[in-house]
């Protein structure tokens, strides 16, 4: 693996399994659950709707495929790529491996915003809604908190982060505490730790196009993270106007995190870590590395949702899962590589 | 000229200046050397040329047009900056490193295509440091770094080029290796270079013109042997120094050496005030 890093660009059999991977895993994804399906039938339902097959499979299954396990699995899959991105375009931008995308306080804050609507017993649009909005408003927060004449300096906009974080942190305990503890608490508990469960059609209409354009806008600028991952001065003396590009960077992964947040919850060690993984196997150049980002973090968060959903009759909250499997793991690339790739 | 700098005075806010008054002109090939003692804004004044700063009075002309009516990436295309030092939080390899000189001629949302990538190659060759191209930057020398962040500004094929204390941190040798080098870039490439450096004897080895800044604020410029003489040197720098010179076959060098008695006496400081362009 180290030798990847070494070697001119990225070799073939890489870049294939990187773009097999994910296609395998939703297929494979599709057959696990209660109801038994074959990997041939779903692979005939789901190409059903673009080719004209003839139906081998019941209606039931059909049913299960389309209605309840693809939007789920689509869902795990966005959001998987979705923070794996923002991770590692902020972890470029911040100069700072140590990076996740709720550096700017968008979690705490969607979280609150998810908490708050709970607490006054809106509809799952209002609350997705409110987390939705407050994440943002985490972010603007902390941005007008860093600005000065001079422009926003890093560690002005890491300390806004921390700050709005704490606060909105505080908030969030605050909603908890004034909860109904029978109702409402579990609910808001439960829901900070993340779940893809109920995921719909409809979730998706709305959530996934913020993913979507923010993960595009990252991708388009992958090559420019390269130049504003160097400090200030050489970004600007190679003619970069840093400002304002740090400010699309940050409005874009915001924009992913916030959507992700308010879908399925607070979902941890995906953001900080993926981005890890895909330094070890590409490098770090972020040209390379996003796109590698968008494979692995997908596939990543689709296992760890296979295991939430299939491993027990009860449903795991994903946050539990994604440190508890992915810890091992990093730990096996970290002792292999010596952590030379950051 | 490609470099004009009129009547410049830098100062942060809100306290007094850091050089006021400094003016200097560098043409095609021309070489100008800025000297001295730490904290006169050597730096600061590199860094106002390419408006990584911007100047309290005065004004910085490229090709006869102010730096700061210019776009960023206008600026970047035509000023190579080479830094003192970098850190690079991510172990780039050098091709990236250097590929990177291209950013002010790529649009917002392109990757390098294959001419940036032979562009940046041509650069690296340049150097000599070929060999160096698919090592991490993290993992290379000292010199070979100086020469890597040499071929990122010339990468970006610039008509000027600012280099902050190229030879500092620099073995004997590595110090000839990048004066040699700059040398031919002026003569062969005709680019116009202003380097800030502790050591009079690499202005004296290479530059066309010499810019004694003073801890007072001013400066004094002109060819470099009218500027750096031992007179000049021992008001700049409050320290007696000898001028001599060494024969090299035909050639004969200009070295400056430091009189080391008497340098620690504090009554010796700077008169100052006589230095005006």
């Amino acid at each position: 693996m180290k030798r990847a890093v070494e070697k001119k660009g990225v070799n073939i059999a890489l870049i294939v399994a990187l773009v097999a991977l994910p296609i395998i895993a939703l297929f494979a994804s599709l057959t696990l659950g209660r109801y038994e399906i074959s990997l041939g039938s779903a692979f005939s339902i789901l190409t059903s709707r673009i080719l004209p097959i003839e139906p081998t499979w019941t209606e039931i299954e059909e049913t299960v495929v389309f209605q309840i396990r693809l939007p789920r699995v689509l869902m795990a899959m966005l959001a998987g790529a979705g923070l794996s991105i923002a991770g590692a375009s902020f972890q470029g931008l911040f100069q700072n491996p140590l990076v996740s995308p709720g550096i700017l306080g968008v979690s705490a804050g969607a979280g609150f915003g998810a908490a708050l609507g709970i607490l006054i017993g809106g509809p799952a649009a209002i609350i997705q809604l409110f987390a939705f909005a407050f994440g943002i408003t985490a972010v603007v927060g902390a941005y007008m908190i860093s600005r000065t004449r001079m422009g926003s300096s890093l560690l002005m906009l890491v300390l806004a982060g921390m700050i709005i974080g704490a606060f909105f942190t505080a908030l969030i305990s605050l909603v908890k505490y004034v909860a109904d503890p029978e109702e409402q608490l579990p609910t808001i508990v439960f829901w900070l730790m993340g779940s893809m469960a109920g995921a719909s059609y409809k979730d998706l209409l709305w959530g996934a196009p913020p993913i979507f354009i923010g993960s595009s806008i990252l991708l388009l600028l992958r090559w420019r993270i390269n130049v504003l991952s160097l400090s200030e001065e050489e970004a600007q003396s190679l003619g970069i106007n840093v400002q304002w590009l740090r400010w699309i960077v940050i409005i874009a992964s915001t924009m992913i995190t916030a959507a992700v947040v308010s879908l399925c919850g607070i979902v941890g060690w995906i953001g900080l870590v993926i981005p890890h993984v895909g330094r070890m196997l590409v490098g770090p150049n972020h040209k390379v590395l996003l796109p590698a980002c968008v494979s692995i973090g997908a596939s990543y968060l689709l296992l760890v949702d296979n295991v939430a959903r299939a491993a027990t009759a009860a449903e795991i909250p994903i946050s539990i899962l994604t440190a508890l499997i992915g810890a091992p793991f990093f730990v096996y690339l970290l002792r292999r590589t010596g952590g030379k790739w950051a | 000229m490609i470099i004009e700098v009129k009547n410049a005075e830098f100062g942060y806010d809100g306290r007094g200046s850091v050089f006021e008054d400094v003016g200097f002109s560098v043409g095609e090939g021309e070489i100008l050397s800025i000297l001295g003692p730490n904290g006169c804004g050597k730096t600061t004044l590199l860094k106002c040329i390419n408006a990584l700063l911007k100047l309290r009075k005065g004004e910085v002309l490229i090709e006869g047009k102010r730096v700061n009516s210019l776009r960023k990436s206008d600026v970047g295309k035509k000023i190579g900056y080479v830094p003192q030092s970098h850190g690079s939080t991510f172990p780039y390899s050098v091709l990236e490193i250097v590929l990177m000189g291209r950013a002010p001629h790529l649009g917002l949302f392109s990757s390098p295509s294959a001419k940036d990538v032979e562009i940046a190659k041509e650069a690296i060759e340049m150097l000599g440091i070929s060999h160096l191209m698919n090592r991490p930057y993290s993992q290379t020398s000292g010199g070979e770094a100086q020469l890597v962040l040499i071929a990122r500004a010339l990468a970006a094929e610039p008509i000027a080029l600012l280099l902050d204390e190229p030879t500092s941190h620099l073995d004997l040798k590595n110090q000839m290796v990048i004066l040699s080098f700059l040398e031919k870039l002026g003569e062969n490439e005709g680019i116009a270079i202003i380097m800030t450096t502790h050591f009079p004897d690499h202005a004296l080895s290479i530059s066309h013109k010499a810019l004694l800044l003073s801890n007072k604020g001013n400066g004094m410029v002109g060819n470099t042997g009218d500027v750096i003489t031992e007179d000049n040197l021992r008001d700049i720098f409050g320290l007696d120094v000898r001028i001599i010179s060494v024969k090299d076959g035909e050639n004969s060098i200009k070295t400056v050496v430091p009189l080391r008695k008497g340098s620690f006496d504090r009554k010796q400081k700077l008169k100052g005030g006589i230095y005006n362009s």
